[in-house]
């Protein structure tokens, strides 16, 4: 069944559907509908809630495009990691916002471009409370759990390699079977991404009974993809992410953008909402779209807190990614 | 002589061999167009799309570990010598085995000892020539792609091996257990090929893996056996031979007392067959069997040290350990596949006709030897052609090792997929060697087929 997948999409679509991507916006606004690759299941992040709807922080982002862009309706592509990257290539889905990593070697030799980061995100390992264990040096020898086709591996190897440390990797496809290799107790550790962790813990049999271990051993910037030869949809995507940051920066929320629209005296905040100047028409969307998709998702600290925040069974703290203002990384370059 | 009248002249696309020569060659022109067209749409929409392409990755740092590994021997001059040995030791044994049926009495036997030292001996000679001139490429985060697909596919080979033997020595059993007269035996068979059959086997890996042996006790609470072997979900671990300086005169100690048990044991036989003496073979060769490696050992020492495992730290070091993950794939697929050829092995001793049977009860043979000498030999003819599916289909299958974390070829492929970005060109390697895999195991089976299939006159 992989195997067939990665060969209808990898094979077929590269060899047939030649020219399906330049003028994706277009392409997007005649179908109607927007294609996206997700997570099958990373609370938080991507999955389902009891009504079946999908939810989460990565969803909403693709919310935002959507909206942006003026259609009605997200088709979204549940894809495992090893899965993802060739689906973007070869057209089958038009934006990846699916925790992937932001590295230089995807950016150049995949025929992708990274957008810009969502989340500064870090790789981090989890053990049982019970191990006694209380910093990464002291998995020397410690069987890992992980997911393939990720960053992840490279990380770990590195890490046990720059600290003159063994281990055995315990690898799997999806990221519930790896939660339930760890929980059963076949891995002492489990590594991917803090949230990542995070979101596994909440699913675990006894969240409590599990740590999070202080070392983060990458650079994890996650952030949605799109593909290399459609420079005005790189853009769209980018600026719509920096829109959502900046609406934090100042204070316009998913309650207040339009009365925000109405009265705000803040020449940049004009700007930003499309009140004046062309910047949104220039972008090849409409003077309407900025508030559409303030009122659709909410800004930055909104969207974060709703999916990721301490009131949520992910409880993460803004860290990284609090507003720069607040000694965080989130900086969304002018809007002029 | 009469002359037969010339055959009238047809014009060349009215004759039927003309018109199957002209379609066949128009269908592989089609044929080789659409590739050539699919190929160069590919590489130009990968370099419109800035997608790197080719294989030079292959040669490229993997970066990642592999959970399991074995050394992979690099084709050297080494390895030609040990492969040509096998070569050549199979064909000597073969020509001296028919030296040994043509000539009678003790020089049949020299002969025939001769073969069975050449068959066994010229490998295991080139192997000790050879021991230092092979390069083994052990893997490492620093090893190639290259060599992490190798892996990867000698942890498929491995599997696909051991699955191939063990279920069909399973499916005998079963097939024998559903024809016993035996009623609980035969209904116990028959649900287990009934289950098996119609169970998923992705579902039955699961079973094995998340079910059977994630409940195995942890680390600390290992079963044990004394010092020697331990059971827990990490997998099984027991002691590892380590080779000494003594272990290449023991093995060919060893391997000449089997050649003399073996000449013994034929000896015996024919000496039965022409005087009608019961022959003894058995208490001498065991006594050479025994005596022969005790003499070595006594003369160049120890040839094995044992290597105990030990808990430290998070697991038992030393030793050797089957992973859970190993564990669980064969299992499984050895039981589901043991279930298809169950059934194949019962048809194919019910095609033998009763008759056969009830001529070689006749003629005072055993059960046992009905079955050996007569039932299974006639059965094999029905049966090797539907075998050979089911061994292509424990190598395909093998590739759903993904699922429960064992590296073989497609989940080491996976990984370096992603890692490389190289879709197309992994993919294309995936198709390339099953492929080749099936191709082989499907041509062994052919061979072996013509062997055992009914020569008629």
């Amino acid at each position: 069944m992989q195997l067939t997948r990665f060969c209808l999409a990898g094979l077929l679509t590269l060899a047939l559907a030649a020219t399906a991507s330049a003028g994706t916006l277009q392409n997007v606004k005649k179908d109607g509908f927007l294609k996206c690759g997700t997570h099958v299941e990373n609370p938080g992040f991507s999955a389902l809630d009891d009504k079946g709807q999908r939810i989460g922080f990565d969803i909403d982002f693709m919310r935002a495009v959507a909206a942006a862009a003026n259609v009605p309706e997200i088709k979204y592509v549940p894809l495992n990691s090893k899965e993802r990257i060739p689906a973007l290539q070869s057209g089958e889905i038009d934006l990846l916002v699916r925790t992937t990593t932001q590295t230089m070697n995807r950016d150049t030799a995949l025929g992708l471009s990274f957008t810009t980061v969502t989340l500064y995100d870090g790789q981090g390992f989890m053990v049982r409370k019970s191990s006694g264990v209380k910093s990464a040096k002291d998995l020397n020898g410690a069987a890992i759990g992980m997911e393939t086709g990720s960053t992840t591996e490279l990380n770990v190897a590195d890490f046990f390699r720059k600290n003159g440390m063994n281990y055995k990797p315990v690898v799997f496809e999806k990221q519930p079977d790896v939660r339930k290799a760890y929980d059963e107790g076949r891995c002492d550790a489990h590594t991917t991404d803090i949230s990542g962790l995070a979101a596994q813990r909440s699913l675990m049999k006894d969240p409590a009974e599990h740590v999070i271990l202080p070392e983060v051993i990458s650079k994890e910037p996650l952030g949605p993809f799109v593909r290399k030869d459609d420079a005005q949809w790189t853009d769209i995507v980018r600026w719509v992410v920096w829109l959502t940051i900046a609406a934090e920066e100042y204070g316009v929320t998913q309650a207040n953008v339009e009365e925000m629209f109405a009265n705000s005296k803040d020449p940049e905040v004009q700007r930003m909402l499309g009140k004046t100047g062309t910047l949104w028409t220039d972008l090849g969307l409409d003077q309407g779209a900025p508030v559409r998709v303030i009122k659709a998702v909410g800004n930055y600290g909104e969207i974060f807190e709703r999916n990721l925040g301490p009131k949520t069974p992910l409880r993460m703290e803004r860290g990284l990614n609090a507003q720069w203002t607040k000694g965080g990384l989130l900086y969304s370059p002018p809007f002029r | 002589m009469n002359q037969r009248p010339a055959p009238p002249q047809v014009p060349f696309w009215r004759s039927p061999q003309g018109r199957a020569w002209t379609f066949q060659i128009a269908m592989l022109a089609a044929f080789l167009w659409l590739v050539a067209a699919a190929y160069s749409n590919v590489l130009a929409n990968l370099e419109s799309r800035g997608i790197s392409s080719g294989f030079k990755f292959l040669r490229n740092e993997a970066g990642f570990r592999i959970g399991e590994t074995m050394g992979v021997p690099l084709p050297g001059w080494g390895v030609f010598v040990i492969l040509a040995a096998l070569a050549a030791g199979l064909a000597a044994s073969r020509l001296m085995a028919r030296r040994a049926r043509s000539t009678p009495g003790p020089r049949g036997d020299a002969w025939f000892a001769a073969g069975v030292l050449a068959c066994a001996g010229l490998p295991v000679l080139a192997l000790w020539l050879t021991r230092d001139a092979v390069d083994v490429a052990h893997y490492s985060e620093t090893s190639s792609y290259g060599l992490a697909l190798a892996v990867g596919l000698l942890n498929t080979l491995k599997v696909t091996l051991i699955g191939c033997v063990a279920s069909t020595f399973l499916g005998l059993l079963v097939a024998l257990g559903r024809l016993s007269p035996n009623w609980l035996l035969r209904t116990l068979c028959r649900w287990y090929v009934e289950l098996n059959r119609n169970l998923p086997v992705l579902l039955q890996l699961f079973f094995w893996y998340f079910i059977v042996l994630q409940h195995l006790p942890d680390v600390r609470n290992s079963l044990s056996l004394g010092e020697w072997a331990f059971l827990n979900k990490r997998g099984l671990y027991v002691p590892a031979l380590v080779p000494l300086d003594g272990a290449w005169p023991f093995c060919a100690a060893l391997l000449a007392a089997l050649a003399a048990a073996v000449v013994l044991r034929r000896r015996s036989r024919r000496l039965r067959d022409e005087t009608g003496a019961p022959g003894r073979w058995v208490v001498p060769g065991a006594c050479l069997l025994l005596a022969l490696p005790a003499l070595s050992w006594l003369a160049a020492g120890q040839p094995f040290a044992l290597e105990l495992p030990a808990l430290k730290g998070f697991n038992f070091q030393g030793g050797t350990g089957l992973s859970p993950e190993f564990t669980a794939l064969v299992v499984g697929l050895t039981v589901y596949v043991s279930a298809f050829n169950a059934e194949i092995i019962r048809s194919g001793i019910q095609a033998v006709p009763k008759g056969q049977r009830e001529a070689a009860r006749a003629l005072a043979m055993g059960e046992g030897q009905v079955l050996r000498l007569v039932v299974l030999p006639q059965a094999m003819r029905v049966i090797v052609p539907p075998m050979t599916s089911e061994y292509l289909a424990i190598a395909k299958s093998s590739s759903l090792a993904v699922a429960i974390g064992y590296p073989d070829f497609v989940s080491v492929g996976g990984t370096v997929l992603n890692q490389s970005g190289q879709s197309i060109e992994v993919v294309g390697i995936w198709m390339g060697v099953y492929l080749a895999i099936s191709l082989v195991i499907s041509l062994g089976m052919n061979i072996y087929n013509r062997r055992v299939a009914l020569v008629e006159r």
